[in-house]
C-alpha cells in the first residue's frame, strides 16, 4: 500500500493560488515559491524533491485523471519528452518571463501605465480589474502580479489540455521548472542531458 | 518467486518527474539524484503501473534472465 504523506494533499495548492488571484491578484507573488523552490532544492539538495514530492501541480494532474477519468492515457508524442522541445520551451518561458520583468520596469520607471488585464496563453487578454484596487502597492507589484498570474494560469492551462489528450502528467515532460532542475541536478552528478 | 518481468526506465529519456515512483505499489522506482528514475529489480513486480503512468513513455518491461 502506498503510504499518504502530509505532502499528498499539496494538489490543493493551485487550485487555492487560483483562486486567491481571482479575488486579489497580489497573490500571484505567492507563485514565486514555485519557482524558487525547486531551484532551491535542485541547487542545494542536487534532487528534484519539488517535483517528485512538493509540486502541486504534478499532484493535480495525476489527481483529476483519477477522480473525473478526464485523460484518454494515451502516450505523448516522442518529440514533446525531447530535449530540443523542452530547451526550446524553456527559452520561451524564460523570454515570456523577461517580458514580465521589463513591463514590470516600464511601469517602475513611469514609461508605461498599469494594465489591469490577465493575458491567457499569451494571446488574449482577459479584464481581471475587480482583482485589485490602485494604489494598494506601487504599480510596478501589481503589474508583476498581473504578468506572473497570466504565466501561471496560462501555463496550468497548457498542462490541463496535454493532461487530457495524453497522460496525466504529460506536463512534466516539458515543464520549465522541471527541465532547469533536472539540468542542475545532472550538472551536479556529472551527467549530461542529453548524453 | 520472482515475476517473469521488471521495469526499465530509459535514462537518457526520463524527465524524473517522479510520476513512476508515485505510482509504484512497490517503492520499487526512485529518482537517482534528481537524474533519472531507477528500479529496484528485487521490489519490482512487473506489474506495468509505471509504464503506463511514464509522461514521456520511457519505462519497458523486461523479462528477467533466466536464473537456470
Amino acid at each position: 500500500m502506498k503510504r499518504n504523506h502530509g505532502y499528498s494533499y499539496l494538489w490543493i495548492w493551485p487550485i487555492l493560488y487560483f483562486l486567491l488571484g481571482f479575488f486579489n491578484i497580489l497573490f500571484a507573488w505567492l507563485g514565486m515559491i514555485d519557482v524558487l523552490l525547486p531551484l532551491i532544492l535542485a541547487v542545494f539538495g542536487g534532487n528534484k524533491g519539488f517535483c517528485n514530492h512538493l509540486c502541486g501541480r504534478g499532484q493535480l494532474f495525476a489527481l483529476l485523471p483519477k477522480k473525473l477519468k478526464c485523460s484518454r492515457g494515451l502516450p505523448a508524442p516522442r518529440w514533446m519528452s525531447s530535449p530540443g522541445f523542452r530547451f526550446g520551451f524553456l527559452a520561451f518561458f524564460l523570454a515570456m518571463f523577461s517580458s514580465i520583468m521589463y513591463q514590470t520596469w516600464r511601469v517602475f520607471s513611469g514609461a508605461s501605465s498599469l494594465r489591469e488585464a490577465v493575458k491567457l496563453l499569451w494571446t488574449f487578454s482577459v479584464p481581471w480589474h475587480w482583482a485589485y484596487s490602485a494604489g494598494t502597492v506601487p504599480d510596478w507589484a501589481a503589474q508583476f502580479s498581473f504578468g506572473f498570474y497570466s504565466l501561471m494560469l496560462s501555463s496550468a492551462l497548457l498542462g490541463l489540455i496535454v493532461m487530457a489528450l495524453y497522460r496525466p502528467r504529460t506536463w512534466c515532460c516539458f515543464c520549465p521548472m522541471g527541465t532547469m532542475t533536472q539540468v542542475i541536478c545532472r550538472a551536479k552528478a556529472g551527467h549530461d542531458l542529453k548524453s | 518467486m520472482a515475476s517473469k518481468r521488471y521495469a526499465l526506465p530509459d535514462r537518457k529519456r526520463c524527465v524524473s518527474c517522479g510520476a513512476c515512483a508515485g505510482e509504484c505499489p512497490r517503492n520499487a522506482l526512485s529518482i537517482w539524484r534528481g537524474c533519472y528514475a531507477v528500479v529496484d529489480k528485487t521490489a519490482c513486480v512487473g506489474c506495468g503501473i509505471c509504464q503506463r503512468t511514464c509522461p514521456a513513455n520511457c519505462i519497458v518491461l523486461i523479462p528477467r534472465e533466466d536464473p537456470q
